[in-house]
């Protein structure tokens, strides 16, 4: 076996650059995904059964078919349509970034959304009572009590499922954009050595996951600062234990 | 007895799960400083009855009027009564306090935040006023150095109190407490009843469903005796308690003394 640093070197630049492109992708597509999901989650919530409908099919459909098949659906599946094609929509559709985006944004949404609403139910009912017993309305509630105690619930969860977002950027790379996996790959056709390149590839993604994995906990440090007490204790509570 | 004017009126509240009819018909006037203790073996309705009261269970007949002003209410798909005007049932509920069994204190709130939270967003009021009440509340209940705590970090009759300074914020004309100890270790039930002994003696109108005897014979001026969601016994705690006519509320009184 023949290793090489040089090469790793060498093509160090642009495997960084590649690996801009994927957090730009993840970060734009996450963003997205976040506000979208929660008009899908409050639906699926809803008491009304035809509410729910809509955001039940998009999960389920979002869910249940490969991302791979998503993204080929948007990037080669719009361009089919006149009706898309002689829209104001098709000079973003004909771009893969925001083909990629925009399969991105949905397929996330539906799992965030889903990790939502479960938060959303487990909030124990007392809380929401004591709301509506004090005269709250529904938006104040769900502004000051519901969303700040469900992303407190889900968020170690949604980090997880922007890990699992990272990974799965790397099939940006089947519709030309040089993503990371994308960057490495066009090197390998030049220099013939995947291992090296490949192998670094998965170094940086390891890096960015750990990052991430960092952010994470430090969101659910802060959303959640009523179960980490900053200080020793109260000897009350412990009688009470 | 008193003339004083009615704070709260019930009438003829009925309450069913399906077929199964839990209230069946309920009538309680509780005039301003009443305080009327609610008692009853378990299943007899006394919470769903004090729960239907601020709609937080939904009845299926009857009227409710707090000072003089009905809920205005509508039958809904399942033959449930709910509200007919929301912005009308927020505003009555704001006015009518309510302490819940497991105190219902939100987690993700300091103590502090938990009692100036409805005041500034309810209520409307400035931050710094809302501020100075919740301090002054916290004094009242003994609470004020564990302001910024938050509830996980209290005892379950701290929570219970903090609970109370949070609906005694709102300046509610009517307090329902809805077993408030029951949920608490024996040791903890006294600062909690202190507590609910002192708005008494202020003078609160309140209406209290609960298992301590003693306490409601000692501050209640009225007591009530549900048996399957019928008033079974009512009339001042020394007819009640020293002379009950009713065969059951004298084998439940006998029980629980």
């Amino acid at each position: 076996m023949n290793w090489s640093w040089d090469v790793i070197f060498d093509n160090l630049p642009k495997l960084i650059n590649g690996a801009w492109l994927t957090l730009e992708l993840v970060v734009i597509s996450g963003l997205i995904g976040v506000m979208l999901s929660l008009p899908l989650a409050l639906m699926r919530v809803s008491k009304r059964r035809w509410v729910q409908a809509f955001p039940f099919a998009y999960i389920f459909f979002f869910r249940g078919t490969p991302l791979l098949i998503q993204i080929f659906l948007v990037y080669y599946g719009a361009s089919q349509f006149d009706v898309i094609k002689e829209s104001a929509l098709w000079p973003i559709l004909r771009e893969p970034y925001w083909c990629a985006i925009i399969t991105f944004a949905l397929h996330t949404a539906a799992y965030i959304a889903e990790l939502l609403r479960g938060a959303i139910q487990s909030i124990p009912k007392g809380e929401l009572e004591a709301g509506k017993a004090l005269g709250m309305s529904y938006p104040l509630m769900l502004r000051r009590i519901i969303l700040p105690r469900a992303f407190g619930i889900m968020m170690p969860s949604y980090g997880n499922e922007v890990i699992l977002m990272l990974k799965g950027s790397a099939l940006a790379s089947t519709i030309t954009l040089l993503d990371l996996t994308g960057m490495a790959r066009t090197v390998i056709a030049r220099t013939y050595t995947p291992l090296e390149i490949f192998l670094a590839a998965g170094v940086i993604y390891l890096i960015i996951s750990a990052v991430i994995i960092a952010l994470f906990r430090f969101l659910e440090r802060r959303f959640n600062r009523h179960q980490h007490w900053p200080n020793e204790k109260p000897k009350d509570l412990d009688a009470q234990l | 007895m008193s003339d004083a004017p009615i704070a709260l009126e019930i009438r003829d509240l009925h309450k069913s799960y399906g077929s199964l009819e839990v209230l069946k018909g309920i009538s309680l006037q509780a005039r301003d400083g009443d305080v009327i203790s609610i008692l009853g073996s378990s299943g007899s309705g006394k919470s769903t009855f004090l729960r239907c009261i601020n709609l937080l269970e939904s009845p299926s007949q009857g009227t409710i009027e707090m000072a003089g002003e009905a809920l205005r209410l509508k039958s809904g798909k399942d033959g449930a009564l709910e509200a007919a005007d929301q912005k009308q049932l927020e505003r009555m509920r704001a006015g009518i306090g309510f302490v819940f069994q497991n105190f219902n204190l939100w987690p993700h709130m300091t103590i502090q935040e938990n009692i100036i939270e409805a005041p500034i967003h309810v209520l409307k009021r400035s931050k710094d006023e809302a501020i100075a009440r919740s301090e002054a509340l916290l004094k009242k209940v003994g609470l004020f150095e564990k302001r910024h705590n938050y509830p996980s970090q209290l005892s379950g009759g701290q929570q219970q109190r903090v609970a109370i300074a949070r609906t005694l914020a709102m300046d509610p004309q009517v307090l329902l407490f809805d077993e408030p100890t029951s949920a608490l270790d024996p040791e903890l039930v006294n600062e909690v009843l202190s507590v609910m002994r002192d708005l008494a003696a202020e003078g609160r109108t309140m209406l209290i469903v609960t298992h301590e005897m003693r306490f409601a014979r000692d501050v209640s001026s009225q007591i009530v005796f549900l048996h399957q969601g019928r008033v079974e016994e009512i009339g001042p705690p020394e007819q009640v308690f020293g002379n009950p006519t009713s065969e059951r509320c004298r084998e439940f009184l006998s029980s629980h003394l």
